[in-house]
């Protein structure tokens, strides 16, 4: 317990003190992981609201693919990911492997899929008539577009929410991918490996907690957006 | 006629085999209100689907004021129609803002919104209602907030798919009501789908029968319910007893039908030998004891039978009676129930005047 005690005594002096390394790991890992939730939604969504939307041929196997790729393993994705920028693989040439960028991509591998998914489950949650009513009375495409995320705007929150949560805390293929470089590739998840590896159990169970702290927070706003909405106006029966 | 507002030419809808729907022509003109009516599963839902332009037909042309709508004009046409469907299909937001929402989807600014969406808020008696969120309010209340939605739109075309089927009796009369009301001051040209020939009867000014996919007979409402053109037609409209009979002798205007079971005469000019069905509403046929029939009653037709069942109806009790292999509905009214004290297998008088027949002839 002594052990668990020092490690929370530890953490809070970290926060507290903004130590620079801490603080810049910490920065880092919403940024790659930020930035993997970003390039995701800007698929992902589109992706999940065609699949909701539209049948075409291929769409199950489409389907089938996303629903396995949401519970993709992050070391498959971080080894397949290292297979594609290794130098002598596909796309060496572009010398991405061990940097932001690779581990900016493999997140997206694992965030994309969980966000169509719960995307495309989010659409179908609708009313499928409630299209045909928005433009029965005048939406044109990106209207009825607009107006049904709005409407599903909470699922939606939650596709967020499980795609963010997804990324921030894999370690796999960020560790594969990254390489775990010091002030370059160096994120919570991959620290916290390192250090509990090296057995400075302080400085590892500060920075899961601050992995915690941070998933934490996130979700909690999320959250709250969502519950005030539907606490907000019950629904008559 | 004036110009059609909207026109269906050649429509074939087919999702798989066979075809689903099968329209040759169909035309709405300004200031009506046209209900089509028929059965569930007949098409009258993707029928309106096709006029709001929701859907695409498989063959055949729309045409928009004597204009063909073609893909490229179909938000500009969609937009100067308005659809109402049968849930209310509200956004999770404030009344208002369901109200205004067409206009919105128009660019309209605040104030012209508020302009055209208040009154009709204050017509549909909802004014008060405003700051609800749409969740919260009763199916009725939401159904004319749908409304509101689609009337504020000053739409040329007004289409109506059902919408008073989810709510409960009192809620649907008291919309039915105020909605008749509202269409024929405004003068709003309607397209109104139903399978209820109440609904039909009180709002159509024309009237098209639906069933299979196939117009069956269209016209003016009253003509439409008073001689539906086939059995399938006449049943919906409320013949419930249809009876199969040869013309024994006819005289003008005058014809001596023989049927299994009696014999019956019939207001029109036929000839001897033509095989008709007669085809009759419960609440022209009165039923009374034998040796009680009613001596001033002007009622030329006296069947005798049996009663097969007796079932409350409403306000009503509805009589079935065999005669032979025959089967007469009557309506009767509680008191007359009361005082007859008939049941099954009674001996009853079935009668009827010659003009409450309406006849179609056997092919």
């Amino acid at each position: 317990m002594e052990l668990i005690w020092e490690g929370i005594k530890h953490a809070c002096w970290l926060l507290l003190t903004g130590d620079a390394e801490v603080l810049g790991i910490t920065l880092f890992s919403l940024q790659v992981s930020g930035a993997a939730t970003a390039l995701s939604l800007v698929v992902g969504i589109p992706l999940g609201i065609l699949l909701a939307m539209k049948r075409f041929p291929g769409r199950s196997l489409v389907v089938s693919l996303i629903n396995t790729g949401m519970g993709l393993p992050p070391v498959v994705v971080g080894l397949f990911v290292t297979i594609f920028l290794w130098r002598s693989g596909p796309l060496g040439f572009m010398e991405l492997l061990y940097t932001p960028t690779a581990m900016i991509i493999a997140q997206v591998v694992i965030a994309f899929p969980i966000i169509a998914g719960l995307t495309m489950a989010a659409f179908q949650s609708l009313n499928p008539n409630l299209r045909l009513q928005l433009l029965g009375i005048g939406a044109s495409t990106p209207q009825l577009l607009w107006l049904l995320c709005k409407e599903a705007r909470l699922p939606l929150l939650a596709a967020i929410m499980a795609g963010f949560g997804g990324v921030i805390s894999e370690v796999g293929a960020s560790m594969m991918v990254g390489g775990n470089i010091r002030g370059q590739t160096r994120v919570l998840t991959t620290a916290t490996v390192l250090e509990t590896g090296k057995g400075n159990f302080e400085i590892a169970i500060a920075l899961g907690l601050i992995l915690l702290l941070l998933t934490f927070v996130v979700n909690l706003l999320l959250t709250r957006i969502q519950q005030r909405e539907q606490l907000r106006w019950p629904k008559q029966s | 006629m004036a110009e059609a507002v909207l026109t269906l030419h050649g429509i074939r809808v087919r999702y798989d085999e066979p075809t689903v729907l099968e329209v040759d022509s169909l035309a709405v003109y300004p200031g009506e209100i046209l209900a089509v009516m028929g059965p569930n599963g007949a098409g009258k839902s993707t029928l309106l689907r096709l006029m709001g332009l929701l859907q695409q037909p498989t063959h055949g042309k729309i045409y928009f004021h004597d204009r063909e709508v073609i893909p490229t004009d179909g938000l500009a046409v969609r937009r100067r129609m308005a659809s109402v469907f049968q849930e209310p299909l509200l956004l999770n937001a404030s009344v208002y803002d369901n109200a205004a929402l067409g206009l919105r989807l128009r660019g309209l600014d605040r104030h012209s919104i508020e302009r055209r969406v208040q009154p009709w808020l204050k017509r549909l008696g909802i004014d008060h209602l405003v700051r609800r969120p749409a969740r919260s309010l009763s199916g009725g209340e939401a159904q004319r907030t749908s409304l509101v939605r689609a009337l504020a739109l000053d739409p040329e075309v007004l289409l109506l798919d059902e919408p008073f089927s989810p709510l409960d009796p009192p809620t649907r009369e008291g919309l039915l009501l105020d909605l008749e009301r509202i269409l024929r001051e405004a003068g709003i040209t309607t397209v109104f789908v139903t399978h209820d020939r109440d609904e039909a009867f009180m709002l159509g000014d024309r009237v098209s029968v639906l069933m299979g996919g196939k117009l069956l007979q269209s016209g003016p409402t009253t003509e439409v319910f008073a001689h539906p053109v086939n059995l399938e037609v006449a049943h919906f409209v409320g013949f419930d007893s249809k009876i199969p009979g040869v013309v024994e002798s006819a005289s003008d205007e005058l014809a001596q039908v023989r049927f299994n079971g009696g014999c019956a005469q019939v207001v029109g000019n036929f000839q001897a030998g033509e095989q008709l069905f007669l085809c009759l509403r419960p609440e022209d046929i009165t039923v009374s004891l034998p040796g009680a029939e009613d001596r001033k009653s002007s009622a030329r037709n006296r069947l005798e039978g049996k009663v097969l069942k007796v079932t409350p109806w409403g306000a009503h009790y509805r009589v079935a009676v065999g005669c032979g292999e025959n089967r007469l509905v009557a309506f009767i009214t509680r008191p007359s129930f009361l005082e007859l004290k008939i049941a099954e297998v009674d001996e009853v008088v079935a009668s009827f005047k010659a003009s409450a027949v309406h006849v179609i002839k056997r092919k």
